[in-house]
C-alpha cells in the first residue's frame, strides 16, 4: 500500500547524515543526492538521520534544508523528513490559523489518521506550538464549521471492530431525517459522525444505501457550492474511502492550470508510507494514465524528481 | 449484655453510617457461641433487622440488601484501591451512563485528571466496554449540559507553563457579555463558553477566572446561576480541593443518598496520593473540623480504618 522505496541494506544514519552534509557543501546543492538519501528512508531512519545529524553538525538537519533548497522542491523535502505527527501538526496548524471554508486539510487529518496517531498529533501540537490543537481550532472556525470540526480534530474513536447493526440501522434514518430536513449542522448528525467508530460509520452508509436507495453523499450534494456540505461529504469520503478523496484532489490539483503544488505536495508527502499505492491503482482507473506519467507532464525539476521517488518509479 | 446487644446492633447498622464493624461481629461469634438464647434474644430487640410472619422468624429484606452494600464498602475500597487508576476512572464514568451516577462524577474526572490520565481512562474505557467514553456521553445523556460533557471528556488540554496573557484577559471579558446577554439557562449551551471552558489549558482559565473576578467584582461562580454543570466545571478547574472537600461533606450530610456515599470512597481513593493533604486543610477551613474526625465519627470497621490509613492519618 506504501510506495516508500527502501533499499535492502540501508547505510547507517551516520554515514546517511554525512552523505547530506556532503550534498549541502560547496557551491549549490545536490538534490539528486538529497532524493537518493531521504526519499528512500523511513519514518524511523529518517529520525535517525536527524538525530546523526544534529549530534554530528549540531544543528537541525531541516535547518540545512531549508538553506539548501528552494521553492516547490524545498517545500515537500522539509515536510517529507518531519516525523508524521509533526508533518500533521504543522499542516493542521496552518489549517486553523488560516482556515477557510473551502479548506479541508483538518478533516483529512482527523479522518484519515487511526484514533492513536490522531492523538500523537494532538501531543505533537502541544510540543511545537504551547497551545492544544482544540484551542485553535476552536478560535478560528465559526459557525457550522466549528461545531463540526472541533469534535472531528478532539476524536478518540474506538478502534475494534464491532458493529451493532441496529445501531447502524436506527442511525443511518436518523441521518436520513435530518438530511431530508436539511438539518445538516444537527446536533445528532455531528453526534453521529463525529463520536462512532470507522466501522460502525462504514455500517451505517450501507445501511443508508440499503434502505434509501442513494449513497449518503449523493443526498448530500444538494448545493453543489456549499463549503459545508462539501466537508460533510468529505468526512464521509475520508471514512470509507480515502484512497478515492486522496485521487480526487490529486486529480483536481494537477488539472489546473498550473497545479496546485500544496495539494500534491501535501498528499504524496502524507500518503508515501499509507495508502499511496492504492491511490495510484485509482487513478490510473480514473483517468486511464499512471499518476506518474501526469506527474511529469506538470512538475519539472527536482520537485518531479522528489514526487516520482516518494511514489515509486524512480530508477534508486 | 445490655451493652453487647447496643454494640453488636451498632456493627450491623452499617445504613445508618458507612460500613459495618467487622472486629466486634466476630468477637460476639465467639462470645456467643453456643448460646442460642442470646441470639434469640438479639433477633427480638432488632426490629430494623428481624421480623416475623406469624410465628417464623425473619430477616427484612430492605435491611439484607441495605446491609449487602455495607459489608461491600470494604471490599470495594479494597479492589478499587488495588485497581489500576484509569480502570477506576472508566468503571466510574461508565457507571454515569448505565447506573444512573449523577452526570457531576463526570465533570470531576474530565477536569480534575491530568491530560495524560483522562487519555488512560479513555483508552481503559475502549478496552472494557466496545465504545469511546465520547460516543456514549453523547449517545445516553441527552440534557442540556451534553455538548459540554463531550467537549470536557474529549479535551487533552496543554498542560505547559505557557499562558497567553491577553488572550485571557479577553476571553474574560467575553465571557461576561455572554453572561450577561443570556438567559441562565440557556449559558450551558452557549457555543463561546463550551469552547473556552472545554479547549483551554487549566493555567488559562485559572489566569481568565482571576481577570472576571478583577473586571466583575466578583468571581465567576457567582454569575453563573443554578448552572450546576457549570458550576462544578469551574470549580474542578479552578478550584479541585475545594470541589473535593465538598463532595466529601455531601456524603456525611443526614439523609445522603446511595452515590453521595459513594463519594467518600471515590474522593478518597482517587486522591489519597494527590492532594489529599491539601483536601484536609481545605475542609478543615471550610467546614470548622477535621476530615479525619468526620470519617472516625460516621463510619465503621475496616471500611473505616481503610479511609483513615488513605488520607494519612
Amino acid at each position: 500500500m506504501a510506495t516508500l522505496r527502501v533499499p535492502p541494506a540501508v547505510p547507517s544514519p551516520q554515514e546517511d547524515c554525512e552523505q547530506l552534509h556532503k550534498a549541502f557543501e560547496g557551491w549549490g546543492t545536490n538534490e539528486k543526492l538529497i532524493i537518493s538519501v531521504l526519499a528512500h528512508r523511513n519514518a524511523a531512519q529518517r529520525k535517525a538521520i536527524r538525530d546523526a545529524y544534529q549530534a554530528t553538525y549540531g544543528k537541525d538537519l531541516l535547518e540545512s534544508l531549508l538553506h539548501e533548497t528552494h521553492g516547490d522542491f524545498e517545500k515537500i523535502v522539509l515536510l517529507w523528513t518531519l516525523e508524521p505527527s509533526e508533518r500533521d501538526a504543522l499542516l493542521a496548524n496552518e489549517a486553523a490559523t488560516k482556515w477557510h471554508p473551502a479548506n479541508r486539510v483538518l478533516i483529512e487529518i482527523a479522518c484519515a489518521r487511526s484514533s492513536q496517531d490522531l492523538f500523537t498529533v494532538r501531543c505533537a501540537y502541544h510540543k511545537q506550538y504551547k497551545r492544544s490543537l482544540e484551542e485553535d481550532v476552536a478560535a478560528h472556525t465559526k459557525a457550522d464549521f466549528r461545531k463540526l470540526l472541533l469534535p472531528l480534530v478532539s476524536a478518540y474513536r474506538y478502534e475494534g471492530e464491532e458493529v451493532n447493526m441496529h445501531l447502524a440501522k436506527s442511525e443511518a434514518k436518523l441521518l436520513h431525517d435530518k438530511i431530508s430536513d436539511k438539518a445538516y449542522s444537527d446536533e445528532e448528525v455531528i453526534r453521529v459522525l463525529t463520536t462512532r467508530s470507522k466501522p460502525q460509520l462504514i455500517a451505517t452508509f450501507n445501511q443508508y444505501n440499503n434502505e434509501f436507495g442513494n449513497p449518503i453523499n449523493k443526498d448530500l450534494k444538494s448545493d453543489p457550492k456549499d463549503d459545508y456540505l462539501a466537508a460533510l461529504r468529505a468526512v464521509v469520503r475520508l471514512i470509507c474511502c480515502p484512497e478515492k478523496y486522496f485521487e480526487k484532489v490529486i486529480r483536481l490539483s494537477l488539472n489546473k492550470i498550473g497545479t496546485d503544488e500544496t495539494a500534491l505536495t501535501r498528499i504524496v508527502a502524507t500518503r508515501a508510507e499509507v495508502d499511496l499505492k492504492l491511490i495510484k491503482e485509482v487513478y490510473q482507473s480514473r483517468n486511464s494514465v499512471p499518476l506518474e506519467n501526469a506527474v511529469k507532464h506538470d512538475t519539472h525539476r527536482h520537485y518531479e524528481d522528489m514526487l516520482l521517488a516518494l511514489l515509486g518509479s524512480d530508477q534508486n | 449484655m445490655a451493652d453487647e446487644t447496643l454494640s453488636l446492633k451498632k456493627a450491623f447498622s452499617g445504613h445508618g453510617g458507612f460500613g459495618v464493624d467487622e472486629t466486634i461481629m466476630a468477637a460476639m461469634v465467639t462470645k456467643w457461641r453456643k448460646q442460642p438464647d442470646q441470639k434469640s434474644r438479639f433477633r427480638s430487640d432488632f426490629s430494623g433487622f428481624f421480623t416475623k410472619i406469624g410465628s417464623i422468624e425473619k430477616c427484612e429484606d430492605d435491611y439484607l440488601l441495605r446491609l449487602k452494600t455495607e459489608f461491600s464498602r470494604f471490599k470495594n475500597i479494597m479492589v478499587l484501591w488495588l485497581m489500576h487508576p484509569w480502570e477506576r476512572d472508566a468503571r466510574w464514568m461508565h457507571h454515569v451512563m448505565h447506573k444512573s451516577y449523577p452526570f457531576t462524577v463526570i465533570v470531576e474526572i474530565a477536569c480534575t485528571r491530568t491530560s495524560e490520565e483522562l487519555l488512560g481512562a479513555k483508552r481503559a474505557y475502549q478496552a472494557l466496554f466496545n465504545h469511546s467514553v465520547e460516543e456514549d456521553v453523547a449517545y445516553h445523556i441527552k440534557e442540556s449540559y451534553s455538548k459540554l460533557l463531550v467537549g470536557l471528556v474529549s479535551s487533552f488540554r496543554y498542560e505547559g507553563p505557557q499562558v497567553d496573557n491577553d488572550m485571557a484577559k479577553w476571553e474574560a471579558k467575553a465571557l461576561g457579555n455572554v453572561i450577561k446577554s443570556s438567559g441562565s439557562g440557556k449559558l450551558i449551551q452557549n457555543e463561546e463558553v463550551i469552547r473556552i471552558l472545554t479547549t483551554r489549558s487549566k493555567r488559562h482559565l485559572k489566569a481568565t477566572f482571576k481577570h472576571y473576578k478583577e473586571l466583575h467584582g466578583k468571581p465567576i461562580e457567582e454569575d453563573l446561576g443554578a448552572n450546576l454543570c457549570l458550576q462544578e466545571t469551574v470549580k474542578c478547574i479552578d478550584k479541585p480541593a475545594k470541589y473535593f472537600s465538598e463532595a466529601i461533606n455531601i456524603a456525611f450530610k443526614e439523609g445522603a443518598d446511595k452515590p453521595s456515599k459513594l463519594s467518600l470512597t471515590r474522593v478518597i481513593i482517587s486522591r489519597a496520593d494527590v492532594d489529599m493533604e491539601e483536601i484536609k486543610e481545605t475542609y478543615h477551613k471550610q467546614f470548622g473540623v477535621k476530615l479525619e474526625d468526620m470519617i472516625t465519627k460516621n463510619t465503621h470497621g475496616h471500611y473505616k480504618d481503610t479511609l483513615l490509613t488513605l488520607i494519612g492519618k
